[in-house]
This record gives structure tokens, sequence and C-alpha cells, in this order.
């Protein structure tokens, strides 16, 4: 097959998806080509097969009705995630969270709108979520320099990588998360018999020593310096926490 | 400690959204229900599991809210379908997931049986087997197929529900494609011998 490689380009032609200049070399390409034309050829008929058959499922009313009673008690009753009996994990977010806005209120000086529970809540959500089995990290490594090329071309950002094992904080790995409607990165380190996720992403504000809460035995600390944006979350205590956060900070 | 704001992305207080939020949600992020139990259904394959998937998603896009900045609604609740569907998946049926290791198998075999047009032809009347086909690929293959032929994204919304790079989304979805077309093939056989 002379042009096994193109075939995705194929395919990016038949979905209208190449720009005017890279469609009008294909179309020569595929004038000479039998190859790629016969892939075309047989695409096209899987996919009128697709519309023709109406594979496309649409939600039964029910669903409508269970999203929209949800919506509406959700406003009276200010109770989340209760319909949801296979997610007790979500139930104890939801708890963290509620609590998290709780505290919040305890907080000196703080603006409503300048502290969102909900960023730090979806973090922590990620931190539980992660503790599922098989769900910790994307690379397993204990080397830096396997973990940080790992997050090249998965990020738009390069966030620094550093194992503190000699500190007592073991690089464990590294995975990607959704926060504040981004991809973030996490790594992974090792505390005694915990697991700590730092949470990185990059932010135009200017630098801001820490925020810490904790709640339900999972403490966040957050921060920005030099572009970044920091959170950790874990079970260790708050000390341990910091203790990580000025190991970052050094570095 | 500071009192000073670290966190940047702006919020909506509290937990328990207020009118205008829920009223907003609804015009913004309900019209997409559909496509969210689709996804859903076609990550899970299965219906039952579908509904309560997309419904657990609904309630977590109205806690997330906030987040949504003011894009593509049907991307943005999309992924937190998807996210959704993968965590049911994680914890219910793990099996799954394993599938996806077995790609570079399937994707070989794939490229040792050109497809012709003939053999695929698909009748009107060949929904389920289309289905069944569908459903032998991997749940990343499946995917991308699902939002491409039936939810007619585009490759930038692809990238964005799936959050792989733009790049990938092309060859990903040649890939599934000509996996499918491979199932398609195959699918007679498989079935036989799967009765068994």
């Amino acid at each position: 097959m002379a042009c096994e490689q193109s075939h995705s380009v194929a395919h990016a032609y038949l979905d209208g998806e190449l720009d005017a200049v890279r469609a009008a070399e294909f179309e020569k390409h595929l004038a000479v080509c039998p190859d790629c034309a016969e892939a075309i050829a047989s695409w096209d008929e899987v996919r009128s097969g697709i519309q023709r058959t109406g594979l496309r499922e649409i939600a039964p009313a029910r669903l409508k009705e269970r999203v929209y009673a949800d919506l509406h008690r959700d406003r009276q009753s200010g109770q989340q995630l209760r319909r949801v009996p296979y997610a007790a994990w979500l139930a104890a977010a939801a708890a963290i969270v509620l609590a998290l806005i709780a505290s919040a209120k305890f907080l000196p000086i703080r603006e409503r709108s300048s502290a969102p529970p909900q960023l730090v809540a979806q973090l922590v959500d990620a931190h539980l979520r992660s503790l599922q089995p098989g769900h910790l990290m994307d690379v397993v490594s204990t080397d830096q320099h396997t973990v940080k090329p790992w997050f090249d071309g998965k990020l738009d950002f390069s966030p620094t990588v550093q194992d503190f094992a000699d500190q007592g904080f073991p690089l464990q790995g590294g995975r990607l998360d959704v926060a504040g409607g981004r991809t973030v990165a996490a790594l992974v380190y090792g505390r005694r018999k915990h697991i700590v996720s730092v949470f990185v992403w990059p932010t135009q504000e200017s630098d801001a020593a820490s925020q810490s809460g904790s709640d339900h035995g999972y403490q966040w600390t957050t921060w920005r310096k030099s572009g970044m944006q920091y959170c950790a979350v874990s079970d260790v205590n708050a000390t341990d926490l910091q203790q990580l956060q000025s190991l970052i900070e050094q570095h | 400690m500071t009192s000073a704001s670290v966190l940047t992305v702006p919020s909506v207080a509290g937990a328990a959204p207020d009118a205008a939020v829920t009223e907003r949600f609804e015009q913004i992020v309900m019209p997409h229900v559909d496509s969210a139990f689709n996804l859903a259904r076609w990550i899970v394959r299965n219906r039952d599991d579908a509904e309560d998937v997309a419904q657990e998603a609904m309630l977590r896009a109205l806690r997330f809210f906030a987040t949504y900045n003011g894009g593509d609604a049907r991307a943005w609740l999309l992924q937190i379908v998807r996210n959704s569907s993968y965590t049911w998946l994680e914890k219910n049926r793990p099996a799954d997931l394993a599938a996806e290791f077995d790609e570079h198998i399937h994707s070989s075999a794939a490229v040792a049986v050109p497809p012709n047009p003939e053999s695929l032809a698909i009748a009107a009347n060949d929904r389920v087997r289309l289905q069944r086909a569908l459903e032998t690929l991997p749940p990343k293959q499946r995917e991308v197929i699902v939002l491409r032929e039936l939810e007619g994204c585009s490759y930038k919304e692809i990238a964005a529900i799936t959050e792989i790079p733009i790049g990938t989304v092309m060859s990903a979805l040649s890939r599934a494609r000509t996996q499918l077309q491979s199932a398609l093939t195959t699918g007679a056989t498989k079935e036989i011998s799967r009765g068994v």
C-alpha cells in the first residue's frame, strides 16, 4: 500500500476538515491514487448506512423529567447528588463541597467572589477519583525526567516536575485532570502511606501566598507562583502539605 | 495564610444554585440532554445505565456551571458526560476499558483486511449489525465515531471533548473507522463464534 499514511488525510478530506490548500492538494492526489479513492468510497458507504439506520439515540422523556426534578429540588433544598446511588464518592465530594462553602464563611475578610469553592471542590473531587483502583496515574515513574516529558504535547504549558524523595515526598507519577474547564497537570507524590495530588496550571495573575482549608480529612492548599497556579490535595496533615509547598516553591 | 484571592476562576456563590442560575442552565445546557444521553449510551453500551450516567452528568454540570465560560455548551457538557461515563465504566465494567490494550492487535488486523465497498453495503434495516459492530470497538474508538457521525462534531469539538490534541483527532478517527469497517466485514463470523 503506497498510500497508507495519507488515509487519515483522506478522512479529514471527507469530513471537510482540510483547509482549501490541503484539500486541493489532496484532490490532485486522489485523482491518481486508487487506494485513497477506495478508502473514501468504502467509508462513505458506512457513513450513509449510519445516517440511514438512525443510530443516534435520544434521551427518554423520563430522563428529562428526572433532570428537571433534580434542578428544582436542588434549588429548594440545596442538597445535591442525592439520586446517584452508585456513586458514593460523589456524595462524599458533595459533602466536602458543602463543608468547604460552610467553612469559607468563617475565614476572615473573604470576599464571596474571591475564593470559588467549586474549583477547589473539583480538585478534591479529582483527587478522590484518582484514589479509585487503577486511576491514580497516567504515567507511573519516580523519575522526574520521565514524568515531565510525558506531559509534553498533552498540555499547552510545561509544568515543573521535581522529585522530593530525599525530603520525604517521593514522586510517583502524573496524570491529566480537568478543572475549571481546562486540562491541568496532576503530579502524584507519596507521603508515608498517603498520596498527595498537586494540580498545576498556568495563570495570568500575580503571585499569591497560600490559602488553605480542610474538611472530612482532606487538606487543600493553593497558591500562585511565577505564572502558575498550584493546588495540593491530600489526607496528610496541614504541616506536611505546607512542607511540600515550600519544597515546590524553592525549585 | 492570607485573605488574598488565590484562585482565578470566577464563581457563583454556593452549591445550591439560585433561580437565575437554574434558569440559565435550563436555557443553555438542557437543550443538549439528548447529546448527553447518546454519548453516554454509546460509551456504556446500555440505555438504562446511560440514563443514570447522563442524569449524574447533568447534575455535575449544574454544580460546575460556574466554570462554563460561554463557549460551546454542548462540547462543555459532553466533556463532563464523557468523564462520568468512564468513571462509571471503571467502577462497574472495568473489562470494557481493558479492551483498549488490544488496540494495536485490532488495528493491525484492520490493516490486513482492506474493506471493499460492496462487502460493506449496509441496508436500511441493518441497524443491529451496525450497532453490534460499533459496540465491538474499544470505547475510545467508539466515542470518536459517535461524536463525529452521530453528533456531527467538528474535529475541534472532538479534541475539546476527548481531551486529545486536534492533530490526533484525525488519526484517531481514521483508525476507528478502519476498525469499524473491519468489524463490519468480519461481523458475521464473530457473531457465530460468540454464540457457541
